[in-house]
């Protein structure tokens, strides 16, 4: 076991990368060699190695939770969460957060050189799942010296992971925080995404994927963009922070200009989304999430998923949220109960949406910090 | 911690080490003292988010979701008690309840307000008026209480179901009362009910 302490070790710290020789079995039934994992931790790994905990990111999110992101100078996504006193106490847990594998922050993905041919993967990169996205990280867990998890923690896609997670690995995760996500990707969840691949793939520039080193599709993205970021937020936030109103200007101008605040806004989020995501990783990791359906990896049972497992689940949603509405944690806190499984649920309230669960909630942070306190 | 007088009743009669699910547990007090008194493993479901988000804060495992509907997910004696507080009442469909508590769990704790007691026949006698007392509080229009029943009413309808009573307390002023008047002089009844009265 570890003899020095983890500040000292170069595999623990701020903007790590790895390269692990593999290779990783894929659900495909492909194989990936060598696979890369950019990550971050922070604390300090207990001589026991019993406090660790992983956090696991959303679908466009990264690995910088809590330290300032190198590329953008600001600061991590969910620093009200986890921090020295936060919830997610990093005085006391060893905190690690790992760009997911197909992402493009550093872990390998489409944008990563294939070694086979000296060029990006771009399409010829293996599709993956949201369970290759965890058996990437139990490799990375290896790595460092964790053999068990105090807890897995993840909102929306962070959330599949975690629930994966423990039905994949159920010796290894003693408690699982599950917020704003789901089971299983519905018809509809499917189909906005497919809007907003469909929008990245009718972009020339994408050019059947092979862009690298040139122009990338960046107006197909952003139109993508548009459509899942409508669906992160409620009909009421958008009323209440737009209504109507006209962006600079009196009158509408019967043109197609952002005459609405609420369009000028899209078009912001597209635009500046472009600038840090590649198309192909976007491209990949909603389909990774559209792939997800945990009863059926499990007989078409979810219940089944848990059976067995030793592992404290806590599930929040929000009551605005409809791209994973609250009726999606029902049916898994349903699963639980029948596994027997010691679980939490609430259903709490806010405006804004899934975003909700990335903003300012005291609730939120108290319930967590709570259930996490309560495993100890 | 102050356990109210029925919750104190039930804590006192659960076996050490058990299996609880406490339906309505409002912020898990009930569920917080079996856990550190009895060493139980007590999990809670409670309709208000309020209240469970305080029970989880407190480390409780407890669900939002309504007696009346999110019972029937839970397997088949699937606990050692099953505990009803003060909630059988509010239930859109009581009879139910009490059948899905007493599937889930192989005992069940059933503790409600009396509606006959004598300060509650007063008030309609007398006064005319729905009741306003210490443990029933509201008024007819904001009242959660749906379902009136009286300790003779229960004994009632347990035994038309077949129902065992392995145990009856009767709560008065806070204070234990007997049972053979306590249809008249309890203002709240603590029953421990099983199917299994062999087990």
């Amino acid at each position: 076991m570890l003899t020095t302490p983890s500040d000292l070790d170069q595999r623990f710290g701020l903007a790590r990368r790895v390269t692990l020789p593999g290779p990783l079995r894929l659900d495909s039934g492909a194989l990936l060699a060598p696979v890369d994992i950019a990550y971050e931790t922070y604390g300090t790994l207990a001589p026991d190695g019993e406090n660790a905990l992983l956090l696991c990111h959303a679908l466009t999110m990264d690995q910088h939770v809590a330290g300032p992101n190198p590329r953008t100078g600001k600061p991590g996504w969910w620093t009200r969460m986890v921090g020295p006193g936060r919830p997610i106490d990093t005085d006391r847990y060893f905190v690690i957060c790992a760009n997911v594998l197909g992402s493009c922050m550093g872990s390998s993905g489409p944008a990563s050189i294939d070694a086979a041919t000296g060029r990006p993967y771009a399409m010829a990169f293996p599709v993956i799942t949201i369970r290759d996205m965890v058996r990437a990280q139990a490799m990375l867990l290896d790595h460092l010296g964790v053999a068990r998890l105090a807890a897995v923690v993840g909102g929306s896609m962070g959330g599949m992971q975690a629930l994966s997670w423990a039905a994949t690995y159920p010796d290894r995760v003693r408690a699982a925080v599950v917020i704003a996500s789901t089971a299983r990707h519905t018809a509809q969840n499917i189909a906005f995404h497919e809007v907003g691949r469909q929008a990245v793939m009718a972009d020339p520039r994408w050019n059947g994927g092979d862009y690298y080193g040139g122009e990338p599709p960046a107006a197909g993205l952003a139109v993508a963009r548009m459509a899942a970021h409508i669906t992160y937020l409620s009909e009421a936030g958008l009323t209440e922070k737009f209504g109507r109103r006209l962006q600079a200007r009196e009158h509408k101008s019967f043109g197609f200009d952002a005459d609405f605040q609420v369009e000028s806004y899209l078009r912001y989020q597209g635009l500046s989304f472009t600038d840090r995501f590649d198309a192909n990783s976007y491209l990949y990791i909603t389909r990774a999430m559209d792939y997800f359906d945990l009863a059926e990896e499990h007989g078409g049972l979810l219940a089944q998923a848990f059976r067995g497992a030793g592992t404290r689940f806590c599930l929040v949603s929000f009551d605005t949220d409809w791209l994973y509405p609250t009726a999606d944690s029902r049916s898994i806190v349903q699963a639980l109960n029948a596994a027997g499984a010691p679980a939490s649920f609430v259903e709490l309230s806010s405006p804004y949406g899934h975003d909700a669960f990335l903003l300012d909630s005291p609730e939120l942070e108290r319930l967590v910090g709570g259930f996490l306190r309560a495993g100890r | 911690m102050n356990l109210r007088p029925d919750l104190a009743i039930i804590a006192r009669h659960v076996r050490p080490g058990a299996r609880v699910l406490d339906v309505g547990c409002g912020d898990g007090d009930l569920m917080a003292a079996l856990r550190d008194g009895r060493g139980v493993d007590a999990r809670g479901l409670e309709l208000d988010a309020t209240n469970v988000a305080l029970a989880m804060a407190r480390g409780l495992p407890v669900i939002q979701g309504d007696a009346d509907s999110d019972l029937a997910g839970y397997p088949d004696q699937s606990f050692d008690y099953a505990i009803l507080s003060q909630t059988l009442q509010t239930a859109r469909a009581p009879d139910r309840v009490l059948e899905e508590l007493l599937r889930i769990g192989r005992r069940a704790f059933v503790s409600f307000p009396n509606f006959a007691h004598w300060r509650v026949r007063l008030s309609l006698l007398w006064g005319g008026r729905m009741p306003v007392t210490r443990l029933l509080p509201e008024r007819w229009y904001d009242t959660p209480n749906i379902h009136h029943l009286t300790i003779d009413d229960f004994r009632a309808h347990l035994r038309e179901r077949a129902i065992t009573v392995e145990g009856a307390w009767f709560l008065s002023g806070d204070k234990n009362t007997g049972g053979a008047a306590a249809n008249f002089l309890a203002e709240h009844a603590v029953f421990l009910l099983t199917r299994n009265p062999s087990r």
